[in-house]
């Protein structure tokens, strides 16, 4: 019994390593697509060889869109830039992103499985720019570009980036915060988390804005893992150890919904300011009725849109720009019908 | 295991129906994704699979022997974040040498599970509480002690190696330069943790003990078996498993990620449940926690290459746990 279970796990050993020495040898009869359009690679030889004769066969160029989240508004908003460009250029993504912004390992395999896909170009939301590193490199060894979306990724690999300058985004939203409380009182920033580089911008650049209104005192920033719950239970042990608060900056979408759960129920409308991040209905019904001053968003339906374009531009050998700024805006209750608006807005 | 399936007979059958059930719908969906998706059946993507497989399976070993104990381990992923963050701590800001991070990585994995242990065992904490406390403790931790800043290895390239360099790639190419056998480490250190499991948990005594404690804790206690000692030796051990995983994680992402980890230790008991170990305790086999793994990241990697919808990806991966649990109740109800 022992020693048959012993040979069980050699025989899976075996098995294991079995597969390895006959995918080499078998790729193009399993492979349909490739076995049509890749006689030459018939003796053998590697599976990339194999694959980069079926993209020069002109089959269909398909561009992996690896995400940071997926399920947020925001992402999905981002999903749909990349599908209008997708049709426009007549090329076929897949949209993936992590549960969550801190499952790095979950977007390395994501990396991995869409590099074994024969992709064209890849765009790339990193969460962590050494993680990727080595996905990176495969893709600089096999000449697939890789175009940068939602923040920057040091790395000479990236062709290009589409994103947002948070830290400017930030500051605006700081200096309209500043304007709403006449300059004088006490600030604090709710953030999503310390980790990100989009919550290090914008804390940052809210920060920095401040120290331009020496009235103006700002309180020890908040990190609530842009979890509604979390954010408002944040907000409110801050807002019942200080009273006198003037004004709050939710720096994104979950962050500000927690911020107006906050003063919502402790009945603070209209006496604490606040200035949020983003979109998504809850922010956007806010700004109709008051309990939000205002927000500055990014454009994440033309991060999309402008990633892949740029992969697109990168595969026909076109020079793509380091730097694609997105934009952002500012915006009240009174921009909310503006037309202009409407594409950058989601609910 | 061995001991129970003798007093039992027919047993033998069931679990070894069991065990090929597993290991036939790991060929089969294996096969199915090889035949429907052009780009799932190469080398490149079967390495990726064993590849993904790796943390998740080792972290999946250690909890399959809490798990046979009938406990659980809520904290195995934070366990894991903080080992490395310890090891972060010590190899890129302190420039302690590396070999003794890695044990350092080990030994505070091991210590995290001796104080579950130790709670459950001594203090009589039920596992579920005393471990959800000790992800809590450690998910703090690991933020706490770093600033909330990731440790990185980039001023050790050989780091990087240790989960994604290939040992069998280099020894078969010393050999014959033409030759290549590009397994990563990482997938040799799972099957070499997978054997050692095996050994530990069917040809010694705390493996003996380890399925005594799940199938009758008083009985074992009565016939004079100091249960709590042993049970604080079976999350010490599973401790040191969740360090092993940690240095993998480490080494695969060349940085000790402070964040993450929370929500890792579901996927490794799916991966464990759907290798039959019962939840309830009692049974359970390596072998079967390994296929379960490798059937998990098949699947996945398959649904994403297949190009299915992510929402989609989660349902399938869902439905296909569900399914592993039922089958198992079914087994258990026949049986008894």
């Amino acid at each position: 019994m022992k020693a048959k279970r012993l040979i069980a796990v050699v025989i899976t050993l075996a098995m294991a390593i079995a597969l390895f020495a006959g995918c080499g040898g078998n790729e193009t009869t399993t492979t349909t697509k490739a076995a049509e359009t890749t006689t030459t690679a018939a003796d053998g030889e590697t599976t990339t060889e194999a694959d980069e004769t079926t993209t020069d066969a002109g089959e269909e160029i398909y561009i992996p869109v690896v995400s940071k989240g997926f399920q947020h508004k925001f992402w999905q908003a981002v999903k749909q830039g990349a599908e209008k460009a997708a049709d426009e250029f007549n090329v076929t993504i897949t949209f993936d992103g992590p549960p969550s912004e801190k499952d790095v390992d979950v977007q390395v395999q994501m990396l991995d499985t869409a590099m074994n896909n024969n992709p064209a170009a890849l765009c790339l939301a990193a969460l962590d720019t050494q993680a990727v590193l080595p996905a990176l490199e495969k893709a600089q060894e096999l000449g697939i570009p890789v175009i940068g979306f939602d923040s920057g990724v040091d790395s000479d690999i990236i062709v290009g980036t589409a994103a947002t300058d948070n830290k400017a985004a930030a500051a605006e939203a700081g200096h309209q915060l500043a304007k709403l409380i006449g300059e004088e009182g006490k600030v604090f920033v709710l953030v999503h988390d310390q980790t990100s580089l989009t919550g290090i911008h914008r804390r940052d650049g809210f920060l920095e804005a401040m120290k331009d209104y020496p009235k103006i005192e700002v309180l020890e920033t908040q990190y609530g893992d842009g979890d509604h719950a979390k954010s408002t239970d944040l907000a409110k042990a801050v807002l019942s150890a200080n009273p006198d608060i003037k004004g709050i900056f939710g720096a994104n979408e979950g962050s500000i919904a927690g911020c107006i759960n906050a003063v919502t129920e402790m009945d603070l409308v209209g006496k604490v300011q606040l200035v949020g991040f983003d979109s998504g209905k809850i922010l956007l019904d806010a700004i109709k009725d008051g309990t939000v001053a205002g927000a500055v968003s990014q454009d994440p339906y033309a991060i999309g849109y402008e990633a892949v374009k740029a992969a697109v531009m990168a595969i026909n050998g076109e020079e793509v720009p380091e730097m694609i700024d997105t934009g952002f805006r500012w915006y009240t209750a009174d921009d909310l019908d503006d037309p202009e608006l409407q594409v950058i807005l989601y609910e | 295991m061995s001991a129970k399936s003798i007093a039992k007979g027919g047993r033998i059958n069931a679990d070894t129906m069991q065990k090929f059930l597993a290991f036939s719908s790991l060929v089969l969906l294996y096969i199915i994704f090889s035949v429907v998706t052009p780009n799932f059946f190469s080398l490149n993507n079967t390495i990726d699979i064993m590849r993904a497989s790796a943390v998740q399976g080792v972290l999946a070993l250690g909890g399959t022997f809490v798990i046979i104990t009938g406990g659980i381990d809520l904290s195995l992923g934070t366990v894991m974040t903080f080992s490395s963050v310890i090891m972060g701590i010590l190899v890129a800001d302190m420039g302690v040498p590396v070999w003794l991070g890695l044990i350092a990585c080990i030994v505070t994995g091991a210590l995290c599970g001796l104080t579950n242990g130790f709670f459950i065992a001594k203090m009589k904490i039920p596992p579920f509480i005393a471990t959800l406390g000790m992800m809590m403790i450690t998910r703090g931790l690991s933020l706490a002690t770093t600033g909330a800043n990731n440790k990185y290895f980039t001023d050790y390239p050989g780091f990087r190696l240790i989960a994604n360099g290939s040992v069998t790639d280099s020894v078969v190419k010393a050999i014959n330069p033409s030759w290549s056998i590009p397994i990563p480490n990482a997938v040799l250190i799972l099957f070499g943790m997978a054997i050692l499991g095996h050994i530990i948990l069917t040809k010694t005594v705390f493996g003996r003990y380890t399925f005594a404690m799940g199938s009758n804790e008083e009985a074992t206690r009565l016939s004079g078996v100091n249960t709590a000692a042993w049970k604080m030796g079976v999350y010490t051990l599973c401790g040191a498993f969740t360090g092993v995983a940690g240095i993998l994680m480490a080494s695969r992402l060349n940085s000790a990620q402070v964040a993450q980890g929370a929500g890792m230790e579901l996927d490794a008991f799916a991966a464990v449940v759907i290798g039959g170990t019962s939840m309830s305790g009692g049974e359970g086999t390596i072998l079967g926690t390994i296929i379960g793994a490798l059937l998990m990241n098949v699947l996945l990697n398959g649904l994403r290459i297949s190009m299915i919808p992510q929402e989609w990806q989660w349902v399938a991966t869902g439905a296909i746990v569900i399914f592993a649990v039922y089958m198992d109740i079914v087994r258990r109800r026949k049986r008894g």
